[in-house]
């Protein structure tokens, strides 16, 4: 008599949760998709290289190389206010973290990979580079630089 | 269990005293990130040095220990016959290995954080201890095969027991995710620290280590799960809503816990976007099995609580054992339900690829583990170390009071703690970093002022944490120092809460229908008495006349109550499809029509 009256709660719940976390994963889709909200992919161009540099490659459009080595970050960039700034981030010898604080630029600096991110700097002031990966006893003074000039 | 009484003994009460260690050095960090500590050591242990024992000793050693020592009382008690010279071999490996892993540690000769990414090296000793370790709880694993084998076969048709498939389900997650782990150290990691080999891939081995990171963390939460799913209803008063669902979330933690580690490597090169991609999807798959969880583990709450006379939407809350020192566990495991609420929705944050770019290592994420690991597992841990410890010496827990107020403590200690970091890591603060030498330094160059009520309040959070693990201390002190009665150490067993029959007349429970509209909603909950009238009659509203419906009905599941195949419900059926689903030759009367008519015997 009971059999099939049981309202099979249970099942609602696993349609319910599965739902959910499609409509999660569609809003990261079209995050992804349509606002270009992203994480950093595989660059296979680039070869890992040991020279940092800050290269300006157009007005207002620049491209930072940047060479994570126990404890610091070279180069210091420093770039006016509205340059769209490329990273290239690698290390030449332990695993660090590329942190711009107040962007969006979160990085791992891996050795023997190159990693990408872009920026706009608006804003002008001093940003600090934060190393958040675990590199040495000397991790905590890792700090790099970026000035964005008026 | 008292056969491997000695063995779970020592398995819980290693790790417990290293936990002295791991939990101070949990106290000293929040100090050192606060910039009250401003220093690179503090009393001869490093900050690196502590956080690295703070990691291997809290989230590897007792949680392994722990899921064995547990798994042992589990498969004793449910399926008996654990070997106790293989569970003595699994259980000496496991302690030799974390001695050889510890002496490196605390002589500061492997400051690598309990992620040990390479290329940063630690002595040879500390990646062969951690083998050993793994190893060890391998051993302890295949211990348990031979009594599952043997309980099947003497117990044919029944089904295995809840807890034991949740303890198989854990394993078979270590099982695997163990493996890439294994191929890392011993392939890339050991020979590289002994001088053999000159480099690693680093990619390659991040990659192996994740594989290991993510399952790791099911494997830690998986015995809690066992508790809420057997020991929490029981607690409660009520039983377990639903078997089968609870069945079904652990074999869906097997399937869903390994392919989705890359989301802890959103910022990393060397995977495509694609792959990181998928990785996000499959790790909101397990949202499945966890709100299934939730929502069968609060229908039993709620029916206990009804049970014991709640009513209302929410007031039934009231009516559980929330403050009842005969019942002190039961906070253990309800107030990590309800800390793993929030680690669960941050953890949500952390697997979206949109938002890793805001809160990858930053202290957003010790924020949310904390809610994880140190939220439900650690709770489930310490209260059911308390438990077992008391129950296989056969002592009463010496201060049930204090052992109550633990959880709530915590629980306390764990939120501040966690909003603050949440808070700091918003902001950008770091995680794993001594920032009392920079950033929260008023002297340096590199003060952050937007960074210090952050820390100062994870601080405060921290200091209440580690309030609570005295008072634990405490309680577990008070009660091994107790009186022993060898009786109540042989009646000692695990709660075991059994499943609520789904169909009328199984069982004999006698359960009280939920609330006002319990009898809609909840009709297996119903009183036990069988209604008159054939069992299998259905009302006409919802009669199914599909053959695959009455197939269903001709063969119920297995240990459902002794059933016959007959009457059949073919009557409603439209004979043509009454005859082809074969009912016929399985002694169901079809309608007779031309069409039904040949298959008859």
């Amino acid at each position: 008599m009971q059999t099939a009256t049981v309202p099979d709660l249970e099942k609602r719940v696993v349609a319910a949760s599965l739902l959910f976390a499609a409509s999660m994963l569609a809003l990261l889709g079209y995050a992804a998709v349509r606002l270009g909200i992203s994480v950093p992919g595989c660059v296979t161009s680039v070869k890992p290289f040991t020279e940092a540099a800050l290269i300006q490659v157009a007005p207002g459009r620049y491209e930072a190389h940047v060479v994570s080595k126990t404890f610091s970050f070279k180069p210091v960039i420093k770039v006016p206010k509205g340059s769209l700034v490329d990273f290239y981030v690698t290390s030449t010898d332990v695993v660090h973290g590329f942190y711009v604080d107040g962007t969006d630029v979160n990085l791992t600096a891996i050795p023997g990979a190159v990693t990408y991110a872009q920026a706009r700097f608006e804003r002008p002031g001093k940003y600090q580079v934060i190393c958040h990966e675990f590199c040495g006893l000397g991790h905590q003074d890792m700090i790099g630089k970026v000035e964005v000039t008026p | 269990m008292s056969r491997l009484r000695s063995v779970i003994l020592v398995e819980l009460l290693l790790p417990l005293a290293l936990l002295i260690y791991g939990a101070w050095h949990g106290v000293v960090q929040v100090l050192y990130r606060a910039g009250v500590i401003r220093d690179i050591s503090f009393l001869g242990i490093g900050y690196y040095q502590g956080l690295t024992a703070h990691g291997v000793i809290n989230a590897i050693v007792l949680t392994t220990f722990f899921a064995v020592a547990f798994g042992n009382a589990v498969i004793e008690q449910t399926l008996k016959g654990v070997s106790p010279a293989f569970a003595w071999t699994g259980c000496a490996l496991m302690v030799a290995g974390t001695l050889a892993a510890a002496a490196p540690i605390f002589a500061g000769r492997a400051e690598v954080l309990y992620t040990f990414y390479a290329p940063m090296k630690a002595h040879p000793l500390f990646y062969i201890g951690v083998v050993i370790l793994v190893v060890g709880s391998w051993v302890s694993f295949w211990a348990w095969i031979a009594p599952y084998l043997r309980w099947r076969r003497t117990n044919a048709g029944e089904k295995t027991p809840l807890a034991a498939v949740g303890i198989f389900a854990t394993f078979i997650i270590w099982q695997i995710c163990t493996l890439p782990a294994a191929y890392e150290l011993l392939v890339q990691l050991i020979p590289w620290s002994l001088g053999w080999t000159s480099g690693v891939n680093v990619v390659l081995s991040r990659l192996l280590f994740w594989f290991f990171g993510h399952p790791l963390v099911y494997f830690w939460l998986l015995p809690a799960y066992v508790m809420y799913y057997t020991v929490l209803p029981e607690l409660a008063g009520g039983k377990l809503y639903s078997d089968f669902y609870a069945r079904f979330a652990f074999l869906a933690f097997i399937v869903l816990s390994s392919p989705l580690g890359l989301h802890h490597q959103f910022t990393e090169p060397g995977y495509s976007q694609g792959y990181k991609f998928l990785h996000a999807a499959l790790t909101f798959l397990v949202a499945v099995p966890s709100l299934v969880t939730a929502f069968t583990v609060a229908a039993s709450l709620e029916h206990g609580a009804r049970k014991s006379g709640g009513t209302g939407l929410f007031a039934w809350w009231g009516r559980l054992p929330h403050f009842d020192p005969q019942r002190w566990l039961f906070p253990y495991l309800f107030l990590g339900l309800v800390i793993f609420i929030f680690g669960g929705i941050t953890g949500f944050v952390n697997a979206s690829y949109s938002m890793a770019a805001l809160v990858h290592n930053t202290a957003w994420i010790p924020a949310h583990f904390h809610l994880t690991v140190a939220g439900p597992v650690f709770l489930a841990i310490l209260g059911m170390s308390l438990y077992l410890c008391a129950g296989l010496l056969g002592k009463p827990v010496a201060s049930p009071r204090v052992a109550v107020a633990v959880p709530y403590v915590w629980t306390a200690g764990v939120f501040i703690f966690s909003a603050g970091l949440f808070y700091g890591g918003l902001k950008g603060a770091p995680r794993r970093t001594n920032l009392g030498m920079s950033f929260l330094d008023p002297e340096s160059d590199a003060f952050r002022p937007d960074w210090v009520t952050g820390e100062r309040v994870g601080m405060v959070g921290g200091c209440i944490m580690g309030l609570a693990v005295l008072l634990f201390f405490y309680a577990l002190a008070r009660t091994l120092l107790a009186a022993r009665s060898e009786e109540r150490a042989a009646a000692f067993a695990l709660p075991q809460a059994a499943g609520v029959p789904r169909r009328a007349g199984a069982g004999g429970a006698q359960l009280r229908p939920l609330g006002r509209r319990g009898d809609r909603r909840h009709p297996h909950l119903l009183p036990a008495a069988a209604p008159p009238g054939p069992r299998w009659r259905v009302p006409p509203r919802r009669r199914l006349a599909s053959p695959r419906c009455c197939w269903r009905r001709c063969f119920p599941q297995a240990g459902q109550p002794p059933f016959r195949p007959s009457p059949c419900s073919t009557s409603r059926m439209r004979a043509a499809s009454c005859a082809s689903s074969g009912l016929a030759r399985r002694g169901c009367s079809c309608p007779s029509s031309r069409a039904a008519r040949a298959p008859v015997r």
